[in-house]
């Protein structure tokens, strides 16, 4: 039997075999293979045990090296968010420990808050960047996680959302983007990020604002803003939606031309009209901050909030602010803790009007 | 920036100045160095390495922090042939195609000329990119633009039907290698409708199977495996190592068109965004086998096969600068986390870059070609080093390449998931081995899997349905007309001789 099996492995029809599969005589070579991966499987062990067994003290909290996990691929807004965050702790010394920045994207998030919950349970120094995109790919995917085990500290900023279209475009303005909307919704094609995400619940919106069903929305969803900017640029859609800081830079150098902003007011130099404004009563944000894993206690969660106030009491935090077009929104304690359980709802509800939860 | 040309030379000269800078031309040297050793080693790639490195350039001025990036990027695209050629082992998907041929050629003995046919095809793709880019950006972004989802899908099947020629002798058998690659491509979280595929509630499959894992997984683990299982019946023997590095002349006869055609073909495939630097290797292959005088040389140690693949590689990382540098837009892994530098320093890219930062943007491309001579002259000497790899005993020698393929695959998440994933592809690797499956289709199938039917299903959204629209634009049409060519021209040919001969 066991000679059968050697045979078929090794392409061997007859002849001399190994005794041991693999390991003759010079079974010290074998060996060697075996003990370095080994050896590399209980480093991995190793040095996970070892960020965890060092204990946070609640008073001189904290100790080590704060890691800021970005659920996102470098890039994008997660992964911007957490290396802004590690720039302006380090540069203005606020926490007094070294901070790194470990990416853990895909998922619209998800898979970075699995591990949050899983594998740095009760490590306090292992804070995560989350936002509005997470709350509605936990329940587009189906993830097995749920936000409701972290620890939420802060929403620090938020980013309105732009409806652009392509400089040929023949559509001039909102309204009249919406008029064709309204004759042919499946006609009128739609490109932005991830499905469910906040561009996504955007046209939802617009489109239930218009009285069309959002079951009918012709979206196309691309795996970030800059894909999606290439189907607008190019001309491929017939309309595009993203933050505003992210196609900024594009609208100014010609390339795309904006519609409006979800603001609920004009935001910047004023020039862009709000969706308001034009008669739609929708108004949305893209917002980000902070949670802890699973386990923080009262003392570290306190300590994380009154760290995180003095970075937004500071200049150069205010400074990126500005530079990105973030808003600064920020809100912590039980008022978070409401905003996060109303902004549950409200995604589940758009989803489930557009069709992509049941 | 097109009107700029006229100061092209002023500006290319103070890039040249900066380029130049005692401290700069340092960034270079170690950006090509630990690029080099990045693309050798398994698992890692210049994108991981460069995010790695964003936070230690927080204080650096901007202009020595992108010769540092530009340095690792394409020291990258060159180090990854190395091991595909050495011990078949292709650590990136870009080199897969490299170790068709790459390999063949060291188990006659002429590894040397392999490596050096990747070295200089590295170093003139590199330079002619470079060159492209600087004069053509402007032009090809609007080429660029041009292509939608019709375009993308027609390109991506024309990729796809490349790999007609890797399947070796049995077509069967490389149609059971790219289902299985499409197969594994399903995994994941469907994009356009945010539903996961095939992941069983697991959520490291949420991401879908990293093209990283099945590479390192297929290759890597399944040699090892299949070494250690078969090395008592074939015997231990270490390959035969040539004694001359140099290139004979037949060897530059063959490689100088091999090269150019895959810098130009790399080049483009870079330009767009998404298409990038697997499917320029592959499609180079093809390319060269179908122009090849003796196209029954290939999969046998053809040095077309070598020397174009690994100029198109490395042209195509100048062609995703493209984008980047003239739209904003990243092209590719790597070309996204630059993105995030230019973000992290308060830079927008796009066309305003040119003329707001002029000098970052051109010391950044005289860097380019500074890095590339750099990396020629790094690496020509080195080869006789890396050749003696292949004197290490194997068992030895391959134990060290699952630790640091462990290594690589644990750092790309940090998940040990990923780790159980590459040794289940490598198992999957061994038995594809023992069937004498082809090992490249499958992973050129997991990389165009995705993108394949992402885009047909936004260009079917986009049209309503639609399928004509395939043929109603111009460049989607000519496109499949040639996959359709590619695809009978075989059959054709056939029947011709047959009837020849009777």
């Amino acid at each position: 039997m066991l000679r059968t099996v050697q045979q078929y492995l090794v392409c061997q029809p007859t002849g001399a075999l190994p005794r041991i599969w693999g390991c003759g005589e010079k079974a010290w070579n074998c060996w060697v293979l075996l003990f370095v991966s080994l050896a590399l499987f209980g480093c991995g062990f190793e040095s996970r045990r070892s960020t965890t067994s060092l204990e946070p003290t609640s008073a001189g909290y904290p100790e080590g090296t704060i890691t800021l996990l970005a659920p996102a691929n470098p890039g994008g807004g997660w992964d911007q968010t957490a290396r802004q965050l590690q720039q302006v702790w380090t540069a203005e010394g606020l926490l007094g420990v070294p901070v790194e920045v470990v990416n853990r994207g895909g998922a619209g998030g998800t898979i970075g808050l699995a591990d949050l919950v899983t594998r740095y349970r009760d490590d306090s120094r292992m804070l995560m960047v989350f936002g509005q995109v997470m709350l509605g790919a936990i329940l587009t995917n189906n993830s097995p996680v749920l936000l409701k085990e972290t620890v939420p500290l802060a929403r620090l900023l938020s980013e309105y959302e732009v409806v652009a279209v392509p400089p040929g475009s023949p559509y001039g303005s909102l309204p009249e983007l919406m008029a064709e909307f309204r004759r042919n919704p499946e006609g009128v094609s739609w490109a932005g990020g991830s499905a469910g995400g906040i561009d996504h619940m955007l046209v939802g919106l617009l489109a239930q604002a218009a009285g069309i069903n959002p079951s009918r929305i012709n979206y196309i969803a691309h795996s970030g803003g800059g894909q999606a900017a290439v189907a607008v640029m190019g001309g491929h859609v017939t309309a595009g939606v993203s933050g505003l800081g992210e196609w900024k830079g594009h609208v100014e150098a010609g390339r795309m031309r904006l519609l409006a902003v979800s603001a609920p007011e004009r935001v910047g130099d004023g020039m862009v009209p709000t969706i308001r404004e034009m008669g739609l009563d929708v108004a949305i944000a893209n917002w980000r901050g902070i949670v802890a894993p699973p386990g923080t206690d009262t003392d570290t969660r306190d300590w994380l909030i009154n760290a995180l106030s003095d970075l937004r009491e500071s200049e150069a935090w205010q400074e990126i602010l500005r530079e990105n077009e973030w808003e600064d929104s920020f809100l912590t304690g039980s008022d978070f803790d409401d905003f996060l359980r109303q902004e549950t709802a409200t995604v589940d509800m758009t989803l489930r009007s557009i069709g992509l939860v049941r | 920036m097109t009107e700029l040309s006229p100061l092209l030379g002023n500006d290319l000269a103070g890039g040249f100045a900066a380029a130049l800078e005692p401290l700069n031309l340092l960034f270079g040297l170690v950006g090509v160095t630990a690029g080099t050793a990045i693309g050798v080693l398994p698992g890692i790639g210049p994108a991981l390495a460069i995010s790695m490195l964003l936070p230690v350039t927080f204080g650096m001025d901007p202009v020595g922090a992108f010769i540092l990036f530009g340095g690792i990027y394409y020291g990258a695209m060159y180090g990854g042939s190395t091991t595909s050629i050495l011990i078949k082992m292709p650590g990136e998907a870009s080199s897969v195609v490299t170790a068709l041929d790459g390999f063949e050629m060291a188990r006659s003995g002429r590894a040397g000329a392999a490596l050096a046919t990747a070295a200089i095809g590295s170093f003139i793709a590199g330079t002619f990119a470079t060159v492209m880019l600087m004069v053509l950006a402007p032009a090809l972004v609007e080429l660029a633009l041009e292509f939608g989802p019709t375009e993308y899908f027609a390109l991506m099947a024309l990729a796809l039907m490349s790999v007609g020629g890797l399947s070796g002798g049995s077509g069967s058998k490389g149609l059971v290698a790219i289902l299985g690659g499409l197969a594994l491509g399903t995994i994941g979280i469907d994009v356009q409708t945010g539903q996961p595929r095939f992941t069983f509630g697991v959520p490291g499959l949420f991401g879908g199977i990293n093209v990283v894992i099945a590479t390192v997984g297929l290759f890597a683990v399944g040699e090892v495996f299949w070494f250690a299982a078969t090395s008592q019946a074939t015997g231990l023997r270490s390959l035969p190592v040539d004694a001359w590095v140099k290139l004979n002349r037949q060897d530059w006869r063959r490689s100088i068109p091999a090269w150019l055609r895959g810098t130009f073909i790399g080049f483009f495939a870079g330009v767009l965004p998404g298409a990038g630097a697997t499917v320029a290797s592959f499609l180079s292959y093809t390319v060269e086998r179908r122009m090849a005088a003796r196209p029954e040389l290939f999969g046998k140690g053809a040095i077309e096969g070598v020397a174009g693949p690994e100029a198109a590689n490395n042209a195509s990382a100048g062609g995703s600068l493209v984008p980047l540098l003239a739209l904003g837009v990243p092209g590719s892994g790597t070309t996204a986390v630059m993105l995030a530098a230019f973000q992290m320093y308060g830079l927008q890219p796009g066309p305003l870059l040119f003329t707001q930062n002029s000098n970052l943007v051109w010391g950044l491309i005289a860097s380019l070609y500074v890095s590339n001579v750099l990396l020629l002259v790094l690496n020509l000497p080195m080869i006789r080093v890396w050749v003696r790899l292949l004197q290490i005993p194997r068992p030895l020698l391959f134990a060290a390449v699952l630790a640091f393929a462990t290594l690589g695959v644990y750092t790309l998440n940090n998940n040990i998931f990923d780790v159980g994933l590459a040794y289940g592809l490598g198992v999957v690797g061994f038995f594809m081995r023992r069937h004498n499956i082809p090992l490249a289709p499958t992973i050129l199938a997991v990389v165009l899997g995705p993108l394949l039917e992402q885009e047909f299903r936004r260009a079917m959204s986009i049209s309503g349905g639609d399928l004509t629209v395939f043929l109603e634009r111009p460049v989607s049409a000519a496109i499949l007309g040639t996959v359709v060519l590619f695809a009978i021209y075989p059959v054709v040919k056939r029947s011709v001789e047959e009837r020849r001969e009777s």
